[in-house]
């Protein structure tokens, strides 16, 4: 069946119909990762938004739900230049186009997603509609997406219980589980052996499995040597869009990790006495988040260590009186250069923002710019002064996208050490 | 960090000849890096042995010495130059060689130069095998399980304990001989034996198999931080057990999910970051196809094939990174040219798909294997660009120019579905079509994955094309499947054979009723996020056309030489690319259509705009449609280009230069006949024939021996000798299992000196920068002939009949640009052999030696300049100080089962030159620079046919007084022993011990002289004895005149005292 994408400024796209029948008004993005379309698509970030992919091959390897960021697809809309007929993978179980229609999300194929990129980026983000009606009246559509607005996103992809995991309910990915296993050389294999018995949780034997001799004689130090156990950190995660991945790195290094739903009060949080509080992705204009940026405030006066990401970096800028802005068309994609600027490394993320911390606004006495973007030089992380609280832009957790940055973590972690 | 200002002047070591496994990338990354290098201010001093390289030019770099790539010689360059540094990862695994071996000895220490862009620890830590695997185990990555045997025993013990298959490697063997995968204790035994016995060390490795696993390949860069990044992957859609330069390449990856494109990538920068590598690096992974267990296959740590496929797949320049990385600047100091806002610290974002298919030599060794293995076979490659997989493998299948238009190819009609699914099982160069041709019989997908172990994913994707061939051939040809059909990039010729219409009407259909036009698309590093800044194109169907066609000055199309293949190499790559930047100089916008990743030709910022898409009619019409150029020369690019003279005239575009007549009328024999007769050149005398009854006939009238070949073709492709009239039938038939366009030619074969000419022309006056001659006698292809420049032994008077003749033929053909001719010098007659109005493979080197800009001043005669006003004269140019002499390099020992015996179709794969004052330094220097390096046995073999019995006396004689021991079969001892030659009489292969082939597998042999029987050598035991001394890397010569050549090479060997001289003063 023929679909049509329309755009804001008038421009119309033929394709052909993919997924949920249903037609759709949205925020069109686009995203440059060329894999992971399965992990977009989980993100909760991109609620509220039509995601093109500009990899002209999608759904090559089908859909292996282990790597799902979330329990649901949240894109309002789905728009790929070739979707894969067989897709071959053996972890595959259902084609991406079934599970478009699980999840009810609409898209479209066929259509030649480097000019509609090419548009997205010279016009800018804009609404448009996916639809498989042929008889649209082009200035009524027109209209209608000069008025649409997406707002109160937060609100829908956060969880609406609080919900505690403990390290020992640490779930290895299918790649932990291979290193730790039949990948493991005879002498990690035996290292393993000995740590387990000796109750070294499984995130940490996960962390040791990827790093050779080293991990080796880690894991034969700590089987030694009780001591040396990681203290179970409480996590406390602030889930605005939360992706399973950073609840993962967290429950990997030992933590114990309680998610609250959005809305929750800060004091509700501080009382439960966390050694960290780490705030999550999530989509939307940060500045719409009025009554967060409030409890922010609250959770930046307590001394408690504060890891943020994304829209949690955008938040705790914004209750820092630092403003945000729209940025054109965003970064979407898992090929962005970040420069720590306390060491001069670059290292290559994942990011997915359409919003930024305005560099003028940032108050110097209260927090320096830790991270910036080495292609366009916008801020990318944020360290707070006389404060345990850094924030980043981009996503060290990764899924979809390079894993470089997943060092921050460690550095979360020592600083809820050093706190404690 | 910023540059290093320490850094001033950097030797930058070459890769010497092409030869299978190390072609031209290397030039294509050397010139980028030099570029790159002078850009910064820093003096570079080049050495490489080949001339045909671009990198060799005086504009690259500021001192070119185009000497024997061996440590001596460097050394002495470095003694000579004084250089503060030293970057040798840009000429392959020789200039690594050389590095190591320079900084082992302690003489880089001592002369105070430093490596840079590696060091010599990184080198070791990925080159030596046991510190590889240490390395690898220190940070967790996984190797194939392997051990190095001395005995079948500890093989068997090894195997019992990692399971079966193994795969077997003897250790120096050359060509992967006495290897092999087995299955069982028994198939272990027999292989092991057999191997240890054929490696000159008595070794062999054994190694887990892993072969059917998925490979995927990352190009990966660190700077002296420690920044990293992957600038693409590739996936191999021929699995582990194919050489990744065999293979059929996808980039990106398409079969994994972001998990494991991840933890593969990650692996790459931790194993780059371990070793401490400062530039580029390869890194092979096999990932078993259902589950996430992986092994690094190899790591290369420098710019390899693979980098400079993914620096064209993505646009990213990787030599030139590597260069910038070299003097100190880390990656986000570098600024990404394509976008000019991103810098080299990002990964290439692609919205598009990219393929690559080898281009393999079988078409000139019809006896070669043509299974593919772990020993790499292909010569040259091509890539091609579309926005899908499908359309993807058309083009490229469709560059190769072996008349393959789709996945239809091959003759299956005699195939019962049995023999189809035998023939799955076959691994090589036709694998694609005979999947096709299984999936139209009905064989699943799922049991042609089972034999083959490709992924389904590629499978399904040849599944749809053989579908769309089927709906091509039963459903109307409506705009829609049309549309579908070129979406998949089905050529209108194909869409014709399938449709039952004529290519005339598809196209009118297509372009006029439907409006199905090619689109044109930018290669930007980035999926379209940034503007991109650079002019670099491909097109698909179904999309928007985002180029637009430039009006403000002339504009001219250079048509490239397409995949580098025996007989059409590097050499028009560097005319091509000359021939630009010469018309661009001259005030015109330049357009390359070429489609060879792996050449300067096809980096972004040679000419004004680059198309990379296939050289056939169809796809050069779609670029000018666009661009409605002014004209176009195809002078350059050798027979490629030449080829669509006819097609481009039709498009209305002018051919600059010699015009299609008079190449043609080169060409056509009864044109060119009367040419000859009109200015009164003799030749030898010749017949056109079709049928191979003629060709007995005009063979017989000639006499024996006779020469038969095809016209309009490459590098003597298909030309042989004859003897008699078995022969005649026998390479009739073999011609004929291609379609003839054109008539076969058999000439009366001359047996003189062979002399060759490059001259440029303005249609009055000449220019001929040199005169050549050629160290064997007639019979021989130039390619594979030793040229002299300047000719030694040419009489003065033969001298101004060649010049005299080169005049009248250039005029009489009215040639405008470049001229080359082949004479035959016969009893101090001169005969005109063949005459090809275009470059040819020998005016690089021309180019060099003599100083004179041969490309340029061409180009420049194309414009319509006369050579009398462009400042070197006219006619023969006096000669050079120097004496160059242009060596043939080959690469039988990657070729089972080829034959090595020289004769009339060219076997060579690349040159390195030796030049010098002296005619005798000359020569050694050529003989060195081509790795003929006599081993100190003092033994040889010599065998020659009849015919050249007494001459082989002198030889013997000769080597006799360079103190070797002579082994030679009966008839050649007795001829040898009876003139006074103490020679060792042997039995070939049979008989009584030792024969020569046990002498070979003693190796303790320095030297074959083997002299085939003319005609297709019919013996197998000669066959047997050079395959065996090649296999066993022993050098192997089968024409006395090259032995005679190599002699006095040998008498000469001075002290070591080699002069230098640099090319870029002459």
């Amino acid at each position: 069946m023929k679909a049509f994408l329309i755009l804001e400024d008038g421009h119309i796209f033929e394709g052909k119909h993919i997924g949920s029948k249903r037609e759709v008004i949205s925020e069109i993005v686009f995203n440059t990762s060329m894999t992971g379309y399965l992990e977009i698509l989980t993100d909760p970030s991109y609620a509220g938004q039509a995601v093109v992919m500009t990899y002209p091959l999608i759904g090559n390897y089908g859909i292996c739900p282990s790597d799902m960021e979330s329990l649901k697809a949240w894109p309002d809309g789905f728009i790929v230049r070739e979707l894969s007929r067989v897709p071959s993978n053996f972890r595959s179980e259902i084609s991406l186009e079934e599970f478009l229609i699980q999840n009810d999300i609409p898209g479209i194929t066929g259509v030649d997603t480097r000019s509609l990129t090419k548009i997205l980026r010279e016009s800018g983000t804009m609404n448009g509609m996916i639809t498989t009606n042929e008889n649209f009246v082009i200035e009524d559509v027109v209209n209608t997406l000069k008025e649409y607005k997406v707002t109160g996103v937060v609100g829908k992809v956060s969880c609406k219980e609080k919900k505690v995991t403990t390290h020992e309910n640490f779930k290895p990915t299918d790649f932990e589980l291979a290193k730790m296993t039949y990948m493991a050389s005879p002498e990690m294999k035996e290292a393993i052996e000995k740590a387990t018995s000796n109750g070294v949780c499984l995130g940490e034997i996960a962390m040791a499995s990827m790093q050779g001799t080293a991990g080796i004689a880690y894991l034969n130090k700590l089987a030694e040597d009780e001591n040396l156990i990681k203290t179970h950190y409480k996590v406390a995660l602030m889930d605005f869009g939360s992706k399973k991945n950073i609840e993962h790195c967290l429950l990997k290094r030992g933590c114990e990790v309680t998610v609250y739903p959005s809305d929750t009060k800060a004091e509700e949080i501080l009382a439960t006495n966390p050694d960290g509080i780490m705030l999550s992705n999530g989509p939307g204009d940060p500045a719409e988040c009025v009554e967060i940026i409030e409890e922010i405030k609250k959770l930046y006066d307590s001394n408690v260590p504060i890891f943020a990401i994304c829209l949690g970096h955008q938040l705790m800028a914004l209750a820092n009186g630092f403003a945000t802005k729209r940025m054109k068309y965003g970064h979407r994609g898992a090929n962005h250069p970040v420069k720590d600027l306390e060491t001069g490394r670059v290292y290559l993320s994942s990011q997915n923002h359409g919003y930024v911390v305005v560099e003028d606004t940032i108050d110097e006495t209260k927090a320096e710019v830790r991270f910036i973007n080495a292609n366009d030089k916008t801020i990318e992380g944020l360290k707070y002064k006389n404060k345990n609280i850094f924030t980043v832009q981009f996503h060290p957790e990764a899924c979809a996208g390079p894993q470089d940055s997943e060092f921050l973590f460690d550095e979360f972690m020592k600083m809820m050490e050093v706190n404690a | 960090m910023p540059k290093n200002n320490d850094i001033k002047k950097v030797l930058v070591i070459g890769s010497g000849p092409i030869v299978i496994g190390q072609a031209a990338e290397f030039d294509y990354a050397g010139t980028q890096a030099c570029r790159s290098l002078k850009e910064e201010g820093v003096t570079v001093v080049l050495v490489n042995s080949n001339p045909a390289t671009i990198m060799t030019d005086k504009d690259i770099a500021d001192m070119v010495y185009i000497e024997p790539l061996t440590p001596d010689v460097v050394k002495k360059i470095i003694l000579k130059e004084k250089p503060d540094s030293v970057l040798p990862t840009l000429g392959g695994q020789a200039a690594l060689n050389i590095a190591m071996e320079l900084e082992e000895s302690g003489f880089l220490a001592e002369t105070g130069t430093k490596l840079i862009g590696t060091t010599s620890l990184t080198i070791k830590k990925a080159e030596d095998r046991l510190e590889f695997k240490n390395t690898m185990e220190k940070i967790g990555e996984p190797c194939a399980a392997s051990v190095v045997v001395t005995t079948v025993a500890a093989a068997v013990d090894f195997a019992e304990t990692i399971g079966y298959p193994v795969v077997i490697r003897p250790a120096y063997t050359l060509g992967g001989s006495g290897g092999g995968i087995a299955a069982t204790k028994e198939e272990l035994i027999d292989i092991c034996t057999n191997g240890l016995r054929l490696s000159r060390v008595g070794q062999c490795l054994i190694e887990r198999c892993i072969s059917g696993w998925k490979e995927i390949e990352y190009e990966v860069m660190r700077d002296g931080a420690g920044n990293c990044i992957t600038v693409c992957n590739m996936e191999n859609l021929d699995p582990v057990g194919v050489h990744t330069g065999d293979s059929i390449v996808v980039a990106p990856s398409q079969t994994l999910s972001d998990k494991e494109y991840q933890m593969l990538r990650t692996s790459a920068l931790n194993i780059i970051t371990e070793l401490k590598i400062t530039g580029g690096c390869n890194v092979q992974y096999a990932l078993k196809p259902d589950s996430f267990e992986y092994c690094v296959i190899e790591v290369n740590p420098r710019v390899s094939r693979s980098s400079a496929l993914a620096s064209k797949a993505t646009g990213y320049p990787i030599a030139k990174v590597a260069a910038k990385i070299a003097l100190g600047y880390t990656l986000d100091e570098i600024p990404n040219a394509i976008t000019g806002k991103t810098v080299a610290s990002f990964e290439p974002a692609l919205d598009y798909c990219v393929v690559k298919i080898p281009k393999w030599p079988f078409d000139k060794f019809i006896m070669a294997k043509r299974t593919l293995t772990t020993q790499m076979k292909a010569t040259g490659e091509v890539m091609s660009i579309c926005t899908n997989f499908e359309g993807a493998l058309m083009k490229a299948v469709r560059s190769l120019e072996q008349n393959i238009y789709s996945m239809n190819y091959g003759d299956y009609s005699k195939d019962s579905i049995e023999d189809i699914r035998e023939k799955l099982h076959l691994v090589d160069d036709r694998r694609i079509f005979v999947i096709a041709e299984a999936i139209r019989r009905g064989i699943t997908p799922e049991e042609i994955n089972e034999i083959t172990k490709i992924d389904l994913w590629f499978i399904d994707k040849i599944a749809i094309l053989t579908e769309m061939e089927q709906r091509l051939s039963e459903e109307p040809l409506t705009k829609e499947l049309l549309l579908e059909a070129k979406r998949m990039e089905f050529p209108d010729r194909v869409i014709a054979q399938f449709s039952g219409k004529t290519l005339e009407e598809v196209k009118k259909l297509r372009k006029e009723e439907y409006g199905i036009l090619a689109a044109f698309k930018t290669v930007d590093t980035c999926a379209a996020e940034f503007e991109a800044q650079t002019p670099y194109y491909y097109s698909c169907f179904d999309s928007e056309n985002e180029v637009n066609a430039t009006k403000t000055k002339k504009k001219v199309l250079v048509l490239g030489s397409g995949p580098i293949r025996i007989g059409q190499g590097i050499e028009f790559d560097y005319c091509s690319v000359h021939a630009t930047w010469s018309m661009s100089k001259n005030g015109f916008e330049t357009i390359i259509v070429n489609n060879n990743p792996e050449t300067v030709s096809t980096d972004f910022d040679i000419a004004d705009k680059l198309y990379f898409e296939p050289l056939t009619p169809e796809d050069v019409e779609n670029i000018v449609d666009l661009e409605q150029p002014d004209g176009a020369v195809v002078q350059f690019g050798g027979q490629t280009a030449i080829k669509l003279t006819e097609a481009l005239l039709k498009m209305g575009v002018p051919i600059l230069g010699t015009s299609a007549e008079n190449v043609d009328a080169a060409e056509d024999r009864e044109l060119f006949d009367e040419i000859l007769e009109k200015c009164c050149i003799p030749r030898p005398a010749g017949k056109t024939v079709f049928t191979t009854e003629e060709a007995i006939v005009a063979a017989n009238q000639l006499g024996y021996p006779v020469l038969v070949r095809p016209s309009y073709v490459l590098g003597g492709a298909g030309m042989q000798i004859a003897i008699c009239d078995d022969d005649v039938r026998e390479f009739m038939e073999i011609i004929n299992r291609n379609v003839q366009e054109h008539p076969i030619l058999v000439d009366k074969y001359l047996m003189g000196k062979e002399v060759e000419v490059d001259a440029v022309c303005d249609g009055e006056d000449i220019l001929i920068p040199g005169i050549m001659e050629h160290i064997e006698r007639a019979g021989i292809h130039s390619g594979d002939s030793i040229s002299v420049y300047p000719a030694q032994s040419v009489s003065d008077k033969v001298q101004d009949v060649i010049v005299d003749y080169t005049r009248k033929l250039a005029k009489s053909l009215n040639v405008i640009g470049l001229i080359n001719i082949q004479f035959i010098v016969y009893n101090e007659e001169v005969y005109v052999i063949e005459v090809n109005p275009r470059s040819s493979r020998t005016v690089p080197y021309i180019s060099k030696v003599t100083g004179i800009p041969i490309v340029d001043l061409a180009s420049k005669a194309v414009l319509g300049e006369k050579i009398a006003n462009l400042g070197y004269g006219t006619g023969l140019a006096k000669k050079a100080d120097y004496i160059a002499i242009k060596m043939p390099v080959f690469s039988f020992e990657k070729l089972r089962g080829a034959d090595i015996g020289l004769g009339p179709e060219m076997k060579s794969t690349g040159e390195c030159l030796g030049i010098a004052k002296t005619f005798n330094e000359a020569l050694y220097k050529a003989f060195l620079g081509a790795g003929i390096n006599l081993p100190k046995h003092k033994k040889m073999i010599l065998t020659v046919k009849d015919a050249d019995k007494l001459e082989a006396v002198s030889v013997g004689r000769r080597f006799k007084a360079l103190g070797y021991e002579i082994y030679a079969t009966r008839s050649t001892a007795r001829v040898l022993n009876e003139n006074g030659v103490e020679a060792i009489p042997v039995q070939k292969l049979d008989g009584e011990a030792p024969t020569i082939l046990d002498l070979l597998l003693g190796h303790e042999i320095d030297l074959v002289v083997d002299t085939p029987t003319q005609g297709r050598d019919k013996s197998r035991d000669g066959f047997i004895i050079r395959r065996t001394s090649i296999e066993t890397g022993v050098t192997c010569l089968t024409s006395l005149d090259t032995a005679n050549a190599l002699l006095t090479s040998l008498e000469n060997v001075a002290d070591g005292e080699l002069s230098l001289i640099d090319i870029a003063k002459i």
